[in-house]
C-alpha cells in the first residue's frame, strides 16, 4: 500500500509540476462552468435545481481530458527506459499499475470535488435531489476509473504518447457512444448486449440516482480487465517463450 | 551475498541472446562482463536483477532464485541500467528521496542517507538542480546514486563509466573498488582498460557465450603461451643481425622496428633470451635492450571475439 502511494506521489507531483494539473484542471472546469451555468441547455434553461446539465458535458470533457492524464503514463517510461528503473526496485507490477492508476484518479476527484460550489450554488435555488447529485458524482468517478484503466492499458501498448491518445479516444468512443446509438437500430439480444457494453447506460442510470449492483460491476470489471490487460503486457518482458 | 548463475539461456523470438551461461561470483568480488556489442551483456545483468525471465537455466541472488521471489532479491540490488536512464522532471534530492523510499529505507534514515551519497558521488554543487539540467556526468552519479542509496549488498552496473570525463573516470574506479571491498559487483563494459584497472575477474561474452573467464593476469597467460620480445641489437650489420635471428630455430617471426630494434615471435612455448644473448657474445654484438612485450587484453578481446 505505502509502495503505491510513494509511486501515485510521483506522479501527482509530475503532474502538477509539468503544468499539465492546472491545464486539466482549469479545462475542465472552464468548459463545465460555461455549459452549466451560461450556455445552451444550462440550469436556467432547464429552469430546475439540478446538476443534470453538469453531468452530461463532465462525461463528455473527462472522456477527452483522461486520455491526455494517462497517454503519457507508461509510454514515456518506455521511452526514456526508466520503467526499468522502476520496475527493478522492490516494487511488484501491480503496485506501479495502481499507483499510476491512482493519481490520475485523484486528480479528476481533486477536480470534481473543485465543482462542489455549484453544488453550493444550487442549494440556494432551489430544492435540490442530493441523492441524485451524490450519485451523479459517484458515477463521474466510475467513468474516470473506467477511462483511466482504459488508458493506462494503451499507454504500455506504445512508447509514443500520441499514439497511445488516440488509441484511447478510439477505443473509448465505442463505449462511450457507439455502442449506446447502435443499441438504438437493433432489437432483442444484440440491442441488449450492445446497450449493456455501453458506459453510457450505466452512467445514465447512477447519474439519475438509481445506484444499481449491475451497473457498478460493469466499471469495476472493465477497470479490471484493462488493468490485467496491462499487467500483462509489462510482464511480457518476462514470458518465457 | 553470491550470484549463481546456471546455464542460463535467454532467446528473443529464435535468436538466442546468451546461450548457456553459467557463472559465480563471491562478495568482494568484483566481476567485469566484458563483450563487444550485443553479447549479451544487458540481458544477464537484466536477468540478474529480475528484469528478465531466463529463458532456461537459473539465477540466484543469496541462494534466493530471481525468477521465484523476485520481490526478495531486488531488495538487496543496486542497479544502474544501460543508459542510465532517470526522470528527468525531477530534482536530484527529490529523486534520491523517491528511490529511497520505494527502497524502503526507514525514514528516520533517509536524510542521513541521501546526504552520505550526495557526499560520496560529489554531488554538492549540483544537489538542488533539476536532473533534466545536469550534464552527463553528474547523471551518471546521480545514477551511481540512486543505486547505491540502500546501501545494497549486490551492486550491478551497467556501462557505468559512459560518458565521464578521465577524472571522473578514476573517480568512479576508486569509488567501485572501495565499494567492491564488502560488496558483490558485477559491471559491464566494452572498454578493456576500465575492466582491467576495476575488476579482480573477466569474463568475456561473445555471441552470448562465455569465451574467457579468469583474472586478466590468467587471461594473459591463456590467450598468449608466447614470447615476445623487444630487441635492440648494435654494432652490426643490420641485415646480417636480422638473418641470424631469424635462423634461430625457435623464431616463427622477426620484425624490423627501427634502425637497430626489432620484434621477436617465438613459437609457442619455447623461449629465446639464451640464444639471442649467446648469438651476441659470438658475433660481437652489443644487446642494449631485451624487453619481454606483455600482450596486451586488447589484443586477447579481438583475438576471442573477432571470429
Amino acid at each position: 500500500m505505502m509502495k503505491i502511494w510513494i509511486i501515485a506521489n510521483r506522479e501527482l507531483n509530475a503532474f502538477f509540476d509539468s503544468l499539465i494539473a492546472y491545464i486539466m484542471l482549469v479545462a475542465f472546469l472552464g468548459l463545465t462552468g460555461f455549459f452549466t451555468w451560461l450556455f445552451g441547455s444550462d440550469v436556467f434553461l432547464a429552469n430546475e435545481a439540478s446538476l443534470q446539465s453538469f453531468f452530461s458535458i463532465a462525461y463528455w470533457t473527462l472522456f477527452f481530458l483522461i486520455p491526455a492524464l494517462t497517454m503519457r503514463l507508461i509510454s514515456e517510461e518506455k521511452k526514456t527506459g526508466t520503467i526499468e528503473l522502476l520496475l527493478t526496485r522492490p516494487v511488484t507490477d501491480w503496485q506501479v499499475i495502481l499507483g499510476k492508476f491512482g493519481s490520475v484518479l485523484l486528480l479528476v476527484a481533486v477536480a470534481l470535488a473543485l465543482t462542489l460550489p455549484y453544488y453550493i450554488t444550487l442549494l440556494f435555488l432551489g430544492p435540490v435531489d442530493h441523492g441524485a447529485v451524490w450519485s451523479g458524482y459517484l458515477g463521474l468517478i466510475l467513468v474516470s476509473a473506467t477511462y483511466i484503466s482504459l488508458g493506462i492499458f494503451t499507454s504500455s501498448l506504445t512508447n509514443n504518447q500520441i499514439v497511445s491518445f488516440l488509441l484511447t479516444i478510439f477505443i473509448g468512443i465505442f463505449f462511450h457512444w457507439i455502442f449506446n446509438v447502435l443499441a438504438g437500430n437493433f432489437t432483442g439480444l444484440t440491442g441488449q448486449i450492445l446497450s449493456y457494453l455501453s458506459v453510457s447506460t450505466h452512467y445514465d442510470s447512477i447519474s439519475r440516482g438509481v445506484i444499481d449492483s449491475k451497473d457498478l460491476i460493469y466499471f469495476c470489471s472493465f477497470v479490471f480487465l484493462a488493468l490485467i490487460g496491462t499487467k500483462m503486457v509489462l510482464s511480457k518482458r518476462n514470458m518465457v517463450d | 551475498m553470491n550470484i549463481i548463475v546456471k546455464n542460463f539461456t535467454r532467446k528473443y523470438g529464435t535468436q538466442r541472446a546468451v546461450d548457456n551461461i553459467s557463472f559465480d561470483v563471491k562478495p568482494g568480488e568484483i566481476l567485469g562482463l566484458l563483450g563487444p556489442n550485443g553479447a549479451g551483456k544487458t540481458t544477464t545483468m537484466r536477468a540478474l536483477v529480475s528484469y528478465l525471465a531466463p529463458s532456461g537455466g537459473s539465477v540466484k541472488v543469496g541462494g534466493v532464485s530471481v525468477l521465484d521471489f523476485p520481490e526478495d532479491v531486488k531488495k538487496h540490488i543496486g542497479y544502474l541500467p544501460e543508459n542510465n536512464p532517470l526522470y528527468e522532471d525531477m530534482g536530484v534530492l527529490d529523486y534520491l528521496y523517491f528511490v529511497a523510499r520505494l527502497q524502503a529505507i526507514p525514514s528516520s534514515q533517509i536524510k542521513s542517507r541521501i546526504l552520505e551519497m550526495v557526499d560520496t558521488c560529489g554531488l554538492e554543487g549540483e544537489k538542488h538542480k533539476k536532473i533534466s539540467e545536469l550534464s552527463k556526468g553528474y547523471r551518471q552519479r546521480v545514477g551511481l546514486a540512486q543505486a547505491l542509496i540502500h546501501d545494497p549488498k549486490v551492486l550491478i552496473l551497467d556501462e557505468p563509466t559512459t560518458g565521464l570525463d578521465p577524472n571522473q573516470i578514476v573517480e568512479i574506479r576508486t569509488l567501485i573498488r572501495k565499494i567492491g571491498k564488502e560488496k558483490t559487483v558485477i559491471l559491464s563494459s566494452h572498454i578493456l582498460a576500465e575492466v582491467e584497472a576495476t575488476c579482480d575477474r573477466i569474463i568475456i561474452i561473445n555471441k552470448g557465450r562465455i569465451v574467457a573467464d579468469g583474472t586478466p593476469k590468467q587471461l594473459r597467460k591463456q590467450a598468449t603461451g608466447r614470447e615476445v620480445l623487444r630487441l635492440t641489437i648494435e654494432d652490426g650489420d643490420r641485415d646480417d643481425i636480422y638473418q641470424a635471428l631469424k635462423n634461430l630455430p625457435q623464431v616463427e617471426d622477426v620484425d624490423l622496428k627501427h634502425q637497430h630494434s626489432f620484434e621477436l615471435h617465438c613459437l609457442p612455448g619455447t623461449s629465446v633470451r639464451r640464444q639471442v644473448f649467446e648469438l651476441c657474445c659470438n658475433n660481437g654484438w652489443t644487446l642494449t635492450e631485451l624487453t619481454p612485450v606483455e600482450t596486451k587484453l586488447e589484443d586477447i578481446f579481438r583475438e576471442l571475439t573477432l571470429n
